[in-house]
């Protein structure tokens, strides 16, 4: 019985596990960092202006994600419903991505362009206006939030630190992009650039 | 994969997989100087534990899996970038999946391109196909009951913003449709407004004050009539609507004309051809005509 000796030795023992099951990750995702595929944009995608990238925060401030995934997954009945599935390098500006896996409500990786600006307002105030049988919360705060983009030029800089290609003059020019503009708007903003440059790859 | 990459993780799945076989085989094999059945514990002075190999049909099924692995690696892809020798991928997958649907719809797809629109608002196929679009794609703005909003118009009315001919619905849910009505508060101050409102009420036999009305029909005349007509009947070439019948897409009452006089309106139709295509677009044209009341549809 040699295995007395691990399990006898907690510290052996805790060793040994972490060899373990490092195997898998070592296999599935380590090479997947150095993979092109992973980490050069998609054709079309570039990073979100400052507005946009605003509306993504307030989209995670808000968890929108607890309910709403961002990931088409290459299934004929959701290539049918929302367009082409979701290629990794759309996500490549993402930190973090928000794939997401749960859908209480449906997938946003495709909603870019479906309904107007108008239709986003109302929706997000109250969605039974428009779809009586939903049961989405509003979020009437927005339209009353106003952005004021002091932060908005360090968000970006810090991206710039991850990788993501923002110039100096998009950072000198993202206060002014911001300021005065409501968290609705930004939200919009954002909402709308989603899946967009995947509208070209058909 | 470059072959670096393919490399490592082949060397990882070989230690992982020979790994296992070495810790089945030295944990199942009983080993010499080992000839007790117990493991020597012993509790409460007779309760002992028993140091019994593992069942066969356990160790069997170890063995099986480490087999079913062997076999899954040389038909799929999970060394690197082996493509394994069947030649799956998720993509293709997919593909394949779409070439399907796309073979066993093909001849429905092909009888209705050779109809026309009138045809197709006739056939039981077609509207079952249309009604799943709709659901999907419509329903969002014009409601599952196709009854709108406030801001989306009603379909089931038999009114038409943007006109009700067969070319013109496709054209509408095609290419889409962005309806502008100039904000006219600055131009009009607030008592031209609340005229101009008015007038605009008893076009449609609302009680007004006859004298706001009146004044409300002079200004009518400098700002509204381009687009809405000298009658207030509108353009549906201009997406201008009927300002004489009972339907408004933002309300007729009061408060909701003084904010669409005052601050304009801008309504969007997203157009939807990329999105479906052409013959899915057709399909939903003659289910939205079909919408609308046989009444009205008579009198077009």
């Amino acid at each position: 019985m040699k295995h007395d000796r691990i399990e006898k030795n907690v510290g052996l023992l805790g060793v040994l596990t972490v060899v373990a099951i490092s195997f898998g990750g070592l296999a599935e995702i380590v090479p997947l960092y150095f993979s092109p595929q992973m980490n050069e944009p998609a054709p079309g995608v570039v990073p979100y202006p400052a507005l946009q990238l605003e509306g993504r925060d307030i989209y995670i401030r808000e968890g929108c994600g607890n309910c709403h995934s961002q990931m088409v997954r290459p299934l004929r009945a959701e290539t049918e419903r929302y367009g082409h599935y979701s290629l990794a390098g759309e996500s490549v500006y993402d930190h973090p991505f928000l794939f997401g896996s749960k859908r209480t409500g449906p997938d946003l990786a495709r909603v870019g362009g479906r309904y107007s600006d108008e239709w986003h307002k109302l929706h997000l105030l109250n969605p039974r206006d428009l779809v009586p049988e939903s049961n989405m919360p509003g979020y009437p705060w927005l339209a009353e939030r106003v952005l004021d983009g002091a932060d908005t030029p360090g968000k970006l800089r810090a991206l710039r630190r991850l990788g993501v290609p923002y110039s100096d003059e998009q950072i000198a020019a993202a206060t002014a992009a911001v300021a005065g503009r409501t968290e609705l708007e930004a939200l919009i903003a954002y909402l709308q650039g989603l899946g967009l440059a995947a509208r070209t790859w058909r | 994969m470059t072959a670096g990459w393919t490399l490592f993780v082949a060397i990882l799945v070989a230690i992982n997989i020979g790994g296992s076989v070495w810790l089945m085989w030295v944990t199942a094999s009983r080993r010499p100087g080992e000839e007790s059945a117990t493991t020597g514990h012993v509790w409460d002075g007779d309760l002992v534990e028993l140091n019994s190999p593992l069942p066969r049909w356990w160790l069997w099924l170890f063995v099986g899996s480490i087999v079913f692995a062997l076999g899954y690696l040389v038909l799929y892809p999970g060394l690197g970038g082996w493509p394994g020798t069947l030649g799956w991928s998720q993509q293709q997958q997919w593909q394949q999946q779409v070439a399907a649907v796309e073979k066993a719809t093909a001849p429905l797809f092909e009888r209705f391109a050779a109809m026309s629109v009138a045809q197709l608002r006739a056939d039981e196929d077609a509207g079952r196909i249309a009604r799943n679009l709709f659901a999907n794609h419509c329903a969002m703005c014009h409601g599952s009951d196709a009854r709108g909003a406030v801001g989306f118009p009603n379909l089931t009315d038999g009114d038409w913003q943007w006109g009700g001919s067969e070319d013109a619905v496709y054209t509408t849910i095609a290419q889409g449709r962005t309806g502008v009505m100039p904000a006219w508060g600055e131009a009009l101050g607030p008592q031209g407004v609340e005229e101009v409102v008015a007038y605009v009420r008893s076009l449609s036999g609302q009680a007004v004050p006859a004298a706001a009305a009146q004044a409300g029909a002079e200004r009518y005349q400098v700002y509204c009539l381009a687009c809405h007509g000298a009658g207030g009947t509108g353009q549906q070439a201009l997406g201008a609507p009927n300002l004489t019948d009972d339907v408004w897409v933002y309300g007729s009452d009061a408060a909701a004309l003084r904010a669409t006089v005052s601050r304009g309106r801008n309504n969007q139709m997203p157009a939807h051809l990329g999105l479906l295509g052409e013959q899915r677009v057709r399909l939903l044209a003659a289910h939205v005509l079909n919408l609308a009341p046989a009444a009205a549809d008579a009198a077009d």
